[in-house]
């Protein structure tokens, strides 16, 4: 089968490159684009450690054609650091609240909260144990996986109210700054 | 895990798509959202030459809430249904589905085209239509018609669409005001397939009742609708477990499933019931 130009953003930058059509995104990501965040857990669409968004969905990149994103804008979890390469608030709360232990799963985690927090930025527990369905993890029982993104709302919600700027995430702001 | 090759291609209306399949034939097949068929394809269960995405067509797009009927485009993705609020409002049963569905990640690629359309016996939107009576239009080469949803399935993975025709969209009678609808699903884990799953509709002396996965289609029974719609609830579940036909498999045997079917279907109706004014 003929190689497909594919044009696609990734992390904000324009990538280019040939692929067969049927080359799944994760495979892309990886091997070509040596992007090696989103992992490669179950390749079966239920555990989500290849979670990736694209143009604003969480979307398991095991289970995604390059050829489907041909023009869309991804985002890993590389692309949800800080501008100055710092960890942004996710991944600072992940590592604060023991979010993680062997690690494998926590981009995809990372990349799925990131987009649950966009769509609700004030989750109950309830919320965010749903919105966190399509990602497995195997050593933390999930306890503090939920108290990371808990938190990370929390500072993420100060943080856009200038008057409590001072009293919750300093240093993320100033880091911000 | 590497599915076959094929050659892709991305049309941008339905007319140049209907094009692309009646040129490979059987060589071609649609794709939605991929959740079901690229699976399939990377365990080398499906393949085909050609590879025909319908992302680009803008008329297999969009929800349109009318006072009588609810119109779904095939494109729509199981997270615009559970989004959008004014179809909550009308049709209530629709996201109380969707939410039962797979996964956060699934929901925001599935489409419920794909999902009515695949004629998987596991899927719920399939039981789901056929409570709610809803119809499916479909174009093909010789132009558009519409097949009922309690008409549309044959067997697992065999429908009453050709071929070369495409799923565009699903039409809904909107239920009358003072109906009461449910879903209920019995499952292993979050994103499981339904060991049992039951759609009630009941209200202003009407009643439609629906399965999933306990035959190779989905089963709307039209007695077990007439004895609900009666108010007879231990005669719809008895015309119901008459009417299903579940087979043992990794969800359990034969017993287990009637079982599970009749216990989903008197949660289903009490809820749908406490709904009803």
């Amino acid at each position: 089968m003929s190689k497909m130009h594919v044009k696609l953003t990734v992390n904000g930058k324009q990538v280019e490159g040939l692929a067969e059509p049927r080359t799944l995104l994760i495979h892309f990501l990886r091997e070509d684009l040596k992007i090696t965040g989103p992992h490669i857990g179950c390749e079966t669409s239920h555990c989500g450690a290849c979670t990736v968004d694209i143009d604003g969905k969480s979307v398991k990149s095991c289970t995604t054609f390059v050829a489907q994103v041909n023009g869309a804008d991804v985002t890993t979890v590389e692309g949800l650091t800080n501008d100055d390469g710092s960890l942004g608030v996710l991944q600072e709360m992940f590592r604060e609240h023991h979010g993680l232990q062997c690690g494998f799963c926590t981009p995809g985690m990372i990349t799925r909260a990131h987009r649950l927090l966009q769509e609700n930025p004030n989750p109950s527990e309830e919320d965010i144990r749903f919105g966190m369905a399509g990602n497995l993890c195997r050593c933390t029982g999930y306890q503090n996986i939920v108290k990371a993104i808990s938190a990370s709302a929390d500072m993420l919600n100060a943080q856009n109210q200038p008057s409590s700027r001072e009293a919750v995430g300093q240093t993320k702001v100033e880091a911000a700054e | 895990m590497i599915p076959a090759g094929f050659e892709y291609h991305r049309p941008g209306d339905i007319a140049s798509a209907i094009g692309i399949l009646q040129q490979h034939g059987d060589e071609a097949r649609v794709i939605a959202g991929g959740h079901s068929l690229i699976p399939m394809m990377k365990l080398r269960m499906a393949e085909m030459g050609h590879l025909v995405d319908l992302q680009a067509i803008d008329e297999l797009k969009g929800i349109e809430v009318g006072a009588d009927t609810v119109s779904l485009g095939a494109m729509v993705t199981q997270h615009e249904l559970i989004t959008h609020d004014g179809l909550a409002s009308a049709i209530p049963l629709i996201r109380e589905a969707a939410l039962q569905i797979a996964d956060p990640q699934v929901r925001y690629m599935g489409t419920v085209g794909g999902n009515v359309a695949n004629g998987d016996p596991g899927n719920d939107m399939p039981g789901l239509m056929q409570c709610l009576n809803a119809t499916f239009d479909l174009s093909g080469p010789d132009g558009n018609r519409s097949v009922a949803a309690r008409d549309f399935y044959e067997a697992a993975y065999f429908t009453a669409r050709d071929d070369e025709e495409i799923l565009t969209r699903i039409s809904i009678p909107v239920p009358g005001a003072g109906v009461g609808q449910a879903y209920e699903k019995q499952k292993r884990k979050i994103g499981d397939y339904a060991t049992a799953a039951a759609a009630v509709m009941v209200g202003n002396g009407q009643a439609s009742v629906a399965m999933t996965n306990l035959a190779d289609t989905p089963i709307w029974s039209d007695a077990a609708s007439a004895a609900l719609a009666a108010g007879n609830v231990d005669a719809c579940v008895a015309a119901m477990l008459d009417a299903i036909d579940p087979v043992e498999d990794n969800r359990g045997p034969v017993e287990f499933k009637k079982h599970v079917a009749a216990v989903m279907l008197r949660r289903a109706i009490a809820r749908a019931q406490s709904r009803a004014s």
